[in-house]
C-alpha cells in the first residue's frame, strides 16, 4: 500500500526542535563540561610526556591524541568511553519522554509521519554529538599548536579528521543503540539503565569474555603452549569474537588511523611481513584501508540498531 | 458519501489478537455537528478515535473522514483534523505560545499567519496573558484550552477531543463546553468522547453509546430516551387549588396524575402538556410556583438500556473473557 507525500515531511522542523532542546538543556551543559575538562587533562598530561621524552617524532601531533601519562590515560581512551556516554546521556529518553509528557499522540495527530519523528530525534542527537565533537578536535589542534609550538603537517591533520569522522559514527551507534532502548522500555529509568549496561558489557566485560570463549571454540595447541605462543586458531577465534563489541572496532580504527606504522589489525604471520620496512609509516588511504572493515562494521551497526528501532516504533500503539 | 458527512464509519473493527477492542461499529457524523461518544472506560471509544485519524491499523471495515482515507492518506487527514487527546501533553520547558509555534511549523504554516493564528487562538481560549509563560506552570484545566487553541489554530474542520472534561472543577469544565459549543457555531464538527454522561448531554446533538466495542444506541438524547424510556414526558407541577390533581387528569394526552408532596403533582403524558396544565391552574385561580418538564437523562437511558437486556451484557461478558 502505498502512502501518500513523503515520509521526511516535518523532519527539518523536528530536527531544530530537538537540536535546540539538546543544546539548552543543563543535561547537555553537564555532559558538555565533563568532556571537556576530562580532555584538557588528558590533554596536559600527553603535552607533558611529549616535551620530556622525544621531539624526533614524524607524527607528534598525533602523539597528543595518544600518548598517556600516569594517572591520566590518553584523550583517545578517555573519548573511548565518554562519547557513549554521552550519546546514552542524549538518547535515552527520546521516545519514551514523549509518551510520558503525554505529547507523542498530539505530534503525531499533525501532518507528518512517524519516521519523520523518529529519524529528525536521531538527526538531532548525532548533529548535537558532532558540533561537540568538532569543538573539542579544534581545542585539541589549537592547545596542540600552542604548547608544543610546531604546526600539524597536512597528513597529520587528514589523519585526525578522519579520526574525527570515525568518533562521530561511533557516537552514532550508541546513539542509534539509546533511542531503540527508549522506543521498546516506556520507562526512561529502565531504557538507560538497560543502555549503560549493554556499554558496560560491551567495552569492559566482552573483551575478557571473548578470550575465555575462545579457548572453548578452539582448544589451545600443547604444541604451541609448550613454546609460550598463543595458538593463531584461538587467537583468530578471540579476535573475530572480540569484533563484535564496537568499542573493540572502534580501538582498532583509532590504532590504525592515529599510528601510521601500524601494518595489520589482529595476529599474522611472519611470513606475511617479508619484506615489509617495519616502523616505517603508511599512507593515509593505505591506513584507511587496513581500518576500512571495521568502519564498515560501525556504521552498519548504527543503521542496523536504527532500522530495529524504527521497525518497532512503526508498530507501535501510540496511546499510553 | 454523501455531501455533509464529515466522518463515515461501516463495520469498524480493531482487534489485538484474541481481544476485539473495537466490533463492526457504524456510524456518521455530519457537518457541524457535535457527535459524542458515550461509555465507560475501555468500551473501545479512545481506540475508535485513534482509527479515525490513522494512528492505529483499522482490522476490519472501513472508515472515510472528510472524503479520505487514513489509512492511506494519513497526512490528509491529520492536516484537516484537530486532536485533543485524553489528559493532552506539552513541552513543559517551552511556553504556551512555543508550544503552539512546533505545531505549527510541523503543520506548515509560514511565520506571518503562523504568529497571527496562534495570537488569534490563544486570545480565544482565554489564554493570550500567558502565552509567554512556561506550560509546566499550567493547570489541567488551562493545558486542555490550550490543546483546543492548537485545533482552532490549525482551523480544522473536524475537531475530536478525548475525554475533555475528565479532572476538570465544574468551572473549568463550564468553560471549556462554552469554546466546543463555540466551535459548532462556525461549522466545525466535534467529535467527543466522556464517561461523564451527564456532562456531555448538554452539548452533544447526537451520541452513540458504547458498550464492550459495540454501539449500543445511536441518536439524539431526546430520541433515545423515548425509545428506551418508553416514550413518555414527565412533567412537574406546584401549585395550590382544591381537586386541581382531577382537573389535570382530564387533559387529553394524560396518562396518570400522581401526587409527590404537598401541592406537589407528577403528571404522565405522551406529549408536553404544560401550556394546557398552567391554563387549568389558572382558570381555577390557583398560584402557580414551579412547572417543568423532565428531560430525559442520558444515565437513566444507559441504566435502563442495560438492565433490560442482562443476557446481552452476560454475553459481552463471556466473549471478552474467552
Amino acid at each position: 500500500m502505498q502512502r501518500e507525500g513523503s515520509a521526511f515531511q516535518g523532519l527539518g522542523v523536528v530536527t531544530l526542535k530537538e537540536l535546540s532542546d539538546h543544546l539548552t538543556s543543563t543535561r547537555m551543559r553537564v555532559l558538555e563540561w565533563l568532556v571537556v575538562l576530562v580532555a584538557l587533562a588528558a590533554l596536559y598530561g600527553a603535552i607533558q610526556q611529549i616535551k620530556d621524552t622525544t621531539a624526533e617524532d614524524p607524527f607528534l601531533f598525533l602523539r597528543l591524541f595518544t600518548t598517556s601519562r600516569d594517572p591520566l590515560p590518553s584523550f583517545v581512551s578517555f573519548l573511548s568511553f565518554l562519547v557513549p556516554l554521552m550519546a546514552i546521556g542524549l538518547g535515552f529518553d527520546a521516545v519514551n519522554g514523549e509518551h510520558n509528557r503525554r505529547t507523542l499522540s498530539r505530534i503525531l495527530a499533525q501532518p507528518i509521519y512517524r519516521d519523520a519523528l523518529l529519524f529528525g530525534k536521531f538527526l538531532a542527537g548525532l548533529v548535537t554529538l558532532s558540533i561537540s565533537l568538532i569543538s573539542l578536535w579544534l581545542i585539541v589542534i589549537g592547545l596542540g599548536l600552542l604548547l608544543i609550538g610546531i604546526p600539524p603537517g597536512g597528513e597529520e591533520i587528514a589523519r585526525s579528521f578522519v579520526f574525527l569522522l570515525v568518533t562521530i559514527v561511533y557516537a552514532g551507534v550508541w546513539l542509534a543503540l539509546a533511542l531503540l532502548f527508549s522506543i521498546v522500555f516506556r520507562s526512561a529509568a529502565t531504557a538507560a539503565l538497560v543502555t549503560l549496561g549493554i556499554w558496560l558489557f560491551f567495552t569492559f566485560i566482552w573483551p575478557v569474555l571473548a578470550g575465555a570463549v575462545a579457548q572453548i571454540i578452539v582448544p589451545p595447541d600443547p604444541r604451541y603452549m609448550a613454546l609460550g605462543l598463543q595458538t593463531p586458531g584461538t587467537a583468530i577465534a578471540e579476535q573475530v569474537l572480540a569484533r563484535f563489541s564496537p568499542s573493540t572496532l572502534y580501538a582498532e580504527i583509532v590504532v590504525a588511523l592515529l599510528d601510521p606504522t601500524t601494518r595489520a589489525l589482529g595476529p599474522i604471520y611472519l611470513s606475511q611481513l617479508q619484506g615489509a620496512v617495519l616502523g616505517a609509516p603508511l599512507p593515509l588511504g593505505a591506513s584507511v584501508l587496513i581500518a576500512w572493515p571495521q568502519i564498515v562494521g560501525m556504521v552498519a551497526t548504527a543503521i542496523l540498531l536504527f532500522v530495529i528501532g524504527y521497525v518497532i516504533f512503526q508498530r507501535q500503539e501510540v496511546r499510553a | 458519501m454523501s455531501e455533509d458527512l464529515v466522518i463515515e464509519a461501516k463495520g469498524l473493527t480493531k482487534t489485538y489478537g484474541q481481544t476485539t477492542a473495537v466490533d463492526h461499529i457504524s456510524f456518521a457524523v455530519g457537518r457541524g455537528e457535535i457527535f459524542g461518544l458515550l461509555g465507560p472506560n475501555g468500551a473501545g471509544k479512545t481506540t475508535t478515535i485513534l482509527m479515525i485519524l490513522g494512528l492505529t491499523d483499522i482490522s476490519a471495515g472501513e472508515i472515510s473522514v472528510l472524503g479520505f482515507d487514513p489509512a492511506r492518506e494519513p497526512l490528509s487527514v491529520k492536516r484537516r483534523v484537530g486532536y485533543l487527546p485524553d489528559t493532552v501533553g506539552f513541552y513543559d520547558q517551552l511556553t504556551a505560545a512555543d508550544n503552539l509555534r512546533y505545531t505549527a511549523r510541523l503543520i506548515g504554516f509560514k511565520f506571518i499567519e503562523r504568529e497571527k493564528r496562534i495570537a488569534a487562538a490563544l486570545d480565544r481560549v482565554g489564554l493570550a496573558e500567558f502565552a509567554e509563560k512556561r506550560v509546566g506552570t499550567f493547570s489541567r484545566g488551562m493545558r486542555q484550552r490550550l490543546g483546543l487553541a492548537e485545533i482552532l489554530m490549525k482551523g480544522a474542520q473536524v475537531a475530536i477531543l478525548d475525554e475533555p472534561t475528565s479532572g476538570l472543577d465544574p468551572h473549568a469544565t463550564a468553560e471549556l463546553l462554552g469554546i466546543i459549543r463555540a466551535f459548532k457555531a462556525e461549522g466545525v464538527s466535534v467529535l467527543l468522547s466522556s464517561h461523564l454522561l451527564e456532562r456531555v448531554q448538554s452539548v452533544c446533538d447526537r451520541v452513540a453509546l458504547f458498550s464492550s466495542g459495540r454501539i449500543a444506541l445511536i441518536g439524539s438524547v431526546a430520541d433515545l430516551g423515548r425509545q428506551i424510556l418508553g416514550g413518555g414526558f414527565v412533567v412537574d407541577i406546584e401549585a395550590d387549588g382544591a381537586g386541581l390533581a382531577d382537573r389535570l387528569a382530564l387533559i387529553p394526552g394524560v396518562s396518570g396524575v400522581e401526587t409527590i408532596g404537598i401541592g406537589k403533582l407528577r403528571l404522565h403524558a405522551d406529549r408536553d402538556v404544560r401550556p394546557e396544565a398552567a391554563a387549568e391552574v389558572v382558570a381555577m385561580h390557583g398560584r402557580l410556583k414551579y412547572l417543568g418538564v423532565q428531560e430525559p437523562s442520558l444515565e437513566a437511558i444507559y441504566t435502563r438500556y442495560f438492565e433490560s437486556r442482562p443476557d446481552e451484557t452476560m454475553h459481552e461478558g463471556a466473549r471478552h473473557a474467552a
